[in-house]
């Protein structure tokens, strides 16, 4: 019953945001708010979504286990940021500190979990050259395990809420009727940081060249010196950190549960879809769209916020109708 | 079976090859001397590009070795042979095609840690076309300057053994003289060629020496002019019609 009630924590909110009277003044009133609620929102469907799109660049393989791989992040970073708290109050430098924890901590348990799924779900596959239904049935396999482990070993935490070690929904500051609240400001901010950092990364460093090439042409990437075994381990971290901070962030903002991957887990991937998959800036393209698309479409007024997660995907179609291979998708180069 | 004038620089020694069940190789041993061309020639399934494939480590032998410098290499990964300095420019020239022509050299010097300045620049003298698409996508360039550009990847990670697969596959006559007349530089600046060609004519004027395979097997070797000569080969791949002797 607990965990029902955060999954739909998101439509909550919209509602808060736009209160009864039922005509489109008040949605324009409250698009500004929206605006930054859905930016909040499709930060972190991009976080999540670029480990779907990295992963589905170098395999083919879309690792539905990812969205576990988020939830991971979420429980180890409550482990750590509940041990640093404890009892005690918070003041000064230690929040920020904490906040800081937080992140590394959510981004080494995510990037570890992805790390031993990349080995245990799926590099025994590729060695044998299985279909690409046995690598699905695997991560779907994964998913469930990870899922019920999360659940065997933390249900009993009744209390899934991270501590309250700084007010959340304190007010920084306000872009003309549109308020910013400190966990809004920091998802916001520490998405847009490691969406900077990763696409530094993609482009820039020899990491990022290995994991294009072996997007690209893998084969031929091994003539050029590249470790394709390492190079999908490597990416594998990558994704698995990002949604390992977002999972942090999505936790601080919503709480923790076993199964609180799955409906931003979904999303997500639709957010990597809609950019088109395999598509690094894509991926952060579609999560930001889909993120303002729910919140603004489900605040009109004859639409409302329990159409949430129907308006996300009837989205995702419509711009497959139009645009097949995604936002920023091109045509399968490897195909030719 | 010819021997190679000078040092070799490779050994192929008895190689046998599988794809499962099928054997693209049956046993096959020739060698290349160092600074040599040396041409592979044979008809489609002869086994040309399953020979490269296994010098490059992408495929591994079940009986025979490969030798370079010396050294076994058979059983060595691919990322690991072209440390040795081999690099194989493979059949279909698969460039990345995402990426920028720039962004392809640099892939071909990924085995180093930086990228050698003098080298990029050698080769966009040796291909001036590159220079002025230096920025183009990969995919966007034609099928000539996408053979020049792998074949400047390949450089770019500094090789003493160039394999290139079918370098005039697909491409007009001008621009296959054309990139013969660079593979002839390319040898004379002191990198050996073992070169897989089906234009036989062309290949074993540019090669010191050529090999022929058929169905997995050498079957004949020797100098460019002697097999040029040899009514063999002129009957089977110059298609040139010689009466029944």
């Amino acid at each position: 019953m607990s965990h029902q009630v955060w999954l739909h924590q998101l439509p909550h909110i919209v509602a808060a945001n736009a209160p009864a009277a039922n005509h489109s003044v008040d949605w324009f009133h409250q698009l500004p708010q929206n605006i930054v609620i859905g930016l909040e929102q499709g930060s972190l469907y991009a976080l999540v979504a670029l480990g779907y799109t990295l992963v589905y660049g170098v395999l083919q393989l879309i690792n539905f286990a990812h969205s576990e791989v988020f939830m991971a992040g979420a429980f180890g970073s409550y482990l750590v940021v509940d041990a640093i708290v404890g009892n005690r109050h918070l003041t000064g430098a230690a929040v920020p500190l904490t906040v800081l924890a937080g992140i590394v901590s959510g981004a080494a348990v995510g990037a570890a979990v992805a790390w031993i799924l990349e080995k245990v779900a799926y590099k025994a596959l590729r060695r044998n050259g299985a279909p690409k239904l046995a690598f699905l049935i695997s991560a779907i396999g994964a998913s469930l395990f990870l899922s019920n482990l999360a659940g065997k070993l933390f249900t009993r935490v009744q209390n899934n809420a991270f501590p309250t070690y700084f007010n959340v929904n304190h007010h920084v500051f306000s872009i003309g009727s549109a308020d910013v609240s400190l966990i809004v400001l920091i998802i916001i901010a520490t998405a847009v940081i490691m969406m900077v950092f990763l696409d530094r990364l993609v482009n820039k460093t020899k990491l990022g060249m290995g994991i294009r090439a072996v997007a690209e042409d893998a084969p031929t990437a091994a003539l050029m010196g590249i470790d394709i075994d390492r190079t999908i381990s490597r990416t594998f971290i990558v994704g698995g950190a990002l949604a390992g901070v977002a999972g942090f962030l999505f936790g601080t903002a919503f709480g923790v549960g076993n199964i609180m991957g799955f409906t931003p887990g979904v999303k997500a991937f639709a957010a990597a879809v809609l950019g088109g998959i395999g598509n690094v800036r894509g991926a952060m393209i579609g999560g930001l769209i889909l993120g303002q698309a729910e919140v603004l479409i489900s605040a009109l007024p004859f639409v409302g916020a329990e159409w949430n997660d129907v308006v996300s995907f009837a989205v995702l179609v419509l711009i497959l109708l139009v645009r097949p291979t995604g936002i920023l998708g091109e045509r399968l180069w490897r195909a030719a | 079976m010819t021997e190679a004038a000078r040092p070799t620089l490779l050994d192929v020694v008895g190689i046998e090859v599988r794809y499962g069940a099928i054997r693209a190789l049956k046993s096959v041993t020739f060698n290349v001397g160092e600074g040599e061309i040396v041409a592979l020639l044979g008809a489609n399934g002869a086994g040309k590009t399953t020979t490269q494939k296994t010098v490059s480590g992408m495929l591994r032998p079940t009986t025979g070795y490969v030798a370079f410098d010396g050294a076994r290499i058979d059983g060595i990964p691919a990322h690991d042979v072209i440390r040795l300095g081999i690099c194989h420019v493979p059949e279909g020239r698969h460039v990345f095609p995402r990426m920028t022509v720039a962004e392809n050299l640099e892939m071909g010097a990924f085995r180093f840690r930086d990228v050698d300045k003098k080298e990029f620049e050698r080769v966009l003298e040796l291909f001036p076309r590159l220079r002025e698409r230096l920025k183009q996508q990969a995919g966007t360039l034609s099928g000539g300057e996408q053979q020049m550009l792998a074949i400047g990847r390949a450089l770019m990670g500094k090789p003493r053994l160039l394999l290139l697969d079918e370098p005039s596959m697909g491409l007009a006559p001008l621009v296959v003289a054309q990139i013969f007349e660079i593979i002839k530089e390319i040898n004379a600046s002191g990198v050996t060629v073992l070169l897989v060609e089906q234009n036989a004519a062309q290949a074993l004027a540019l090669a010191h020496r050529g090999y022929v395979l058929e169905t997995g097997e050498i079957v004949l070797g020797g100098t460019g002019q002697e097999l040029l000569a040899d009514d063999r080969v002129r009957a089977a791949y110059l298609g040139e019609e010689i009466a029944a002797s």
